[in-house]
């Protein structure tokens, strides 16, 4: 298991420069003198020159890099052009809003789309089961935007239940939540009916029915258990997902979320934003991915011999 | 030759007599068709040019005058969602063109020669696959700058490593194949094997991912521009009309009601000829 766990980790490294590569060179590929970018419209020749010798821009790329890099894992991304503040503080508490909505979304999809999964299984064709996958299919292709407007005009304008935007409360959270998990949840669904269709029609299962146990204890305690295993990596994925898709629910009720910066910063041309951004919800999102199949390989024997 | 080709009109009928038997994917077709038939002929259906407006009709509800209503700029809600078809098949289209073509090239390149070569464009795919779903497009977005070609292209290497991935898988079981070793016995060079031999056999694949491609490319380009990173205004563009409709909620729902809709209705259809498409090809693809 261990050495299953290390080749994982080191298959992550050309990931990671990858990702620090990418995000490095977009003050590279943008036109214009990257210390002129970085100094914001109007600024004077001596802050600029100030800032070129800062962070080694009249040094070759390489070196550049090395520069950037050596800050990055440090947890510094630089200075934001437009607030002057430095880019970890400012992204702090955004990311932290994201991955608790994330977090959020991803327990109301897991808890829908298990429970509509196991029913959908059990009772195959049965009308619950034609309407859960009805409702998956439109899970899937409904934009999470479009949704996010859809429950705010019922739920908070014409109910009144939750409010419309902002944050404070956890009923701030509730709709954009829903929102953002609805395709989740559809996945989540599909893919446990699936996995429990496949795992009801084995032996062991007509053994345990055979052998006299309740159909709840064959269900609950021994189908559930092997079809979870595939499911889970599901769960480790759609939260990956939620945390780049968080950006479009974070718009349509104007929460403080990462996504939202950094789709600001792409506008104010505030390059240290984006780049921090970019880095820290890749880098969530390949460890989190990391975790899901260290978690896999250990419910699972078979993926550490592969 | 011609023994080929009664083949080949076999597996194709036999494909659409499976089709035919699936009700959900000729349902998604007819959608997909439709979308089609009112973005080509857009100019002839549409009732008003999608871009002028009359300042006094705006935020019209649905009326005989404007079917399904106006906007805040006082244009025709249904003028602007016809020709916003065309615009999201325009885009669909190419991005799913750039990111076919690339990624199959990829998927071949890296499977059928494999070691070195195949490892580094694997882990180029893993690095885009690092950044999770309309978050890639949104960082590739970053680099290239906001509008609509940016865009195309943008959702266009967003999918690349799909393709990428899923020829490589074909090209890996096929290339082992009997008709392969026979092609290479009879002197046929790599070039040849990979476009004449591996391509035709991995078609199948590569028209399912195309088909539900169509789908994620429409969420993600309309969720670009409804962010305003990609189709700009005046262009009506469907996720663009939504951003505009946010402010309106209130006082004019029809206008965050009817695009949204589009945007689903279509995403649908891909979705589900896309799955009768899979069902149909290769029973042995189903999830």
């Amino acid at each position: 298991m261990s050495r299953y766990v290390l080749k994982r980790i080191f298959m992550l490294l050309p990931v990671l420069f990858g990702v620090s590569l990418i995000s490095f060179s977009l003050l590279h590929m943008v036109p214009g003198d990257p210390a002129e970018l970085l100094a914001g419209e109007d600024a004077n020749p001596e802050f600029i020159q100030a800032l070129r010798k800062e962070y080694g821009l009249d040094q070759p790329l390489y070196l550049q890099y090395f520069h950037f890099i050596s800050h990055v894992i440090r947890g510094d991304f630089g200075i934001s052009i437009r607030n002057r503040e430095p880019v970890i503080n400012l992204l702090r508490d955004r990311f932290l809003f994201t991955v608790q909505l994330s977090f959020i979304s991803i327990l109301i999809a897991g808890f829908i789309g298990l429970i509509a999964g196991i029913i959908s299984s059990t009772k195959q064709y049965s009308l619950f089961d034609h309407l859960s996958m009805v409702g998956a299919l439109f899970g899937i292709s409904m934009p999470i935007f479009w949704l996010g407007l859809l429950l705010m005009l019922v739920f908070s304008v014409y109910l009144g239940w939750f409010p419309a935007g902002g944050k404070g409360t956890i009923l701030h959270l509730i709709l954009p939540a829903i929102a953002l998990g609805a395709s989740g949840s559809a996945v989540i669904a599909r893919m446990t009916r699936a996995s429990m269709l496949e795992v009801i029609r084995q032996d062991y299962i007509r053994t345990a029915r055979a052998n006299g146990l309740r159909e709840f204890i064959v269900i609950y305690k021994h189908a559930l258990k092997n079809a979870m295993i595939p499911v889970a990596t599901v769960f480790g994925l759609e939260f990956g997902y939620m945390l780049g898709g968080a950006v479009l629910t974070e718009t349509v009720f104007s929460l403080p979320g990462v996504g939202r910066l950094m789709v600001e910063g792409i506008f104010q041309r505030d390059y240290p934003i984006v780049q921090g951004s970019m880095i820290l919800v890749a880098t969530t999102f390949v460890l989190v991915d990391l975790l899901t199949d260290i978690a896999y390989a250990f419910f699972d024997p078979k993926i550490r011999y592969e | 030759m011609n023994e080929t080709k009664v083949i080949q009109t076999g597996q194709i009928a036999e494909v659409w007599r499976r089709l035919k038997r699936n009700r959900a994917a000729i349902a998604g077709g007819v959608i997909v068709l439709l979308f089609v038939l009112i973005s080509i002929l857009a100019p002839l259906i549409s009732p008003y040019p999608p871009n002028e407006g009359d300042l006094g009709k705006r935020l019209r509800p649905p009326s005989s005058e404007n079917l399904l209503g106006t906007d805040p700029l006082g244009r025709d809600l249904l003028s602007r969602v016809i020709y916003g078809a065309r615009i999201s098949l325009q885009i669909q289209i190419i991005a799913v063109s750039i990111a076919m073509v690339i990624g199959t090239l990829l998927g071949m390149v890296g499977g059928y020669y494999g070691g070195k070569l195949d490892h580094l464009m694997m882990r180029l795919m893993d690095i885009l696959l690092a950044f999770p779903g309309i978050f890639l497009a949104i960082s590739i977005i970053a680099v290239l700058g906001p509008g609509l070609t940016n865009l195309m292209l943008a959702a266009g290497i967003y999918s690349i490593p799909q393709f990428a991935r899923i020829v490589r898988g074909s090209v890996i079981s096929l290339k082992e194949k009997e008709f392969i070793e026979a092609a290479r016995a009879v002197g046929e060079n790599d070039f040849n094997i990979i476009f004449r031999y591996l391509l035709p056999n991995s078609m199948a694949p590569i028209i399912v991912q195309t088909t539900l491609r169509m789908a994620t490319v429409l969420l993600t380009a309309s969720g670009l521009s409804f962010l305003g990173l990609g189709v700009q205004p005046p262009t009506a563009e469907w996720g663009a009309m939504l951003s505009n409709a946010r402010a309106y909620l209130i006082t004019a729902p029809h206008v965050a009601t009817v695009p949204g809709l589009a945007i689903m209705l279509v995403v649908m259809g891909f979705n589900l000829f896309g799955d009768g498409l899979r069902d149909s090809l290769d029973p042995r693809l189903r999830d």
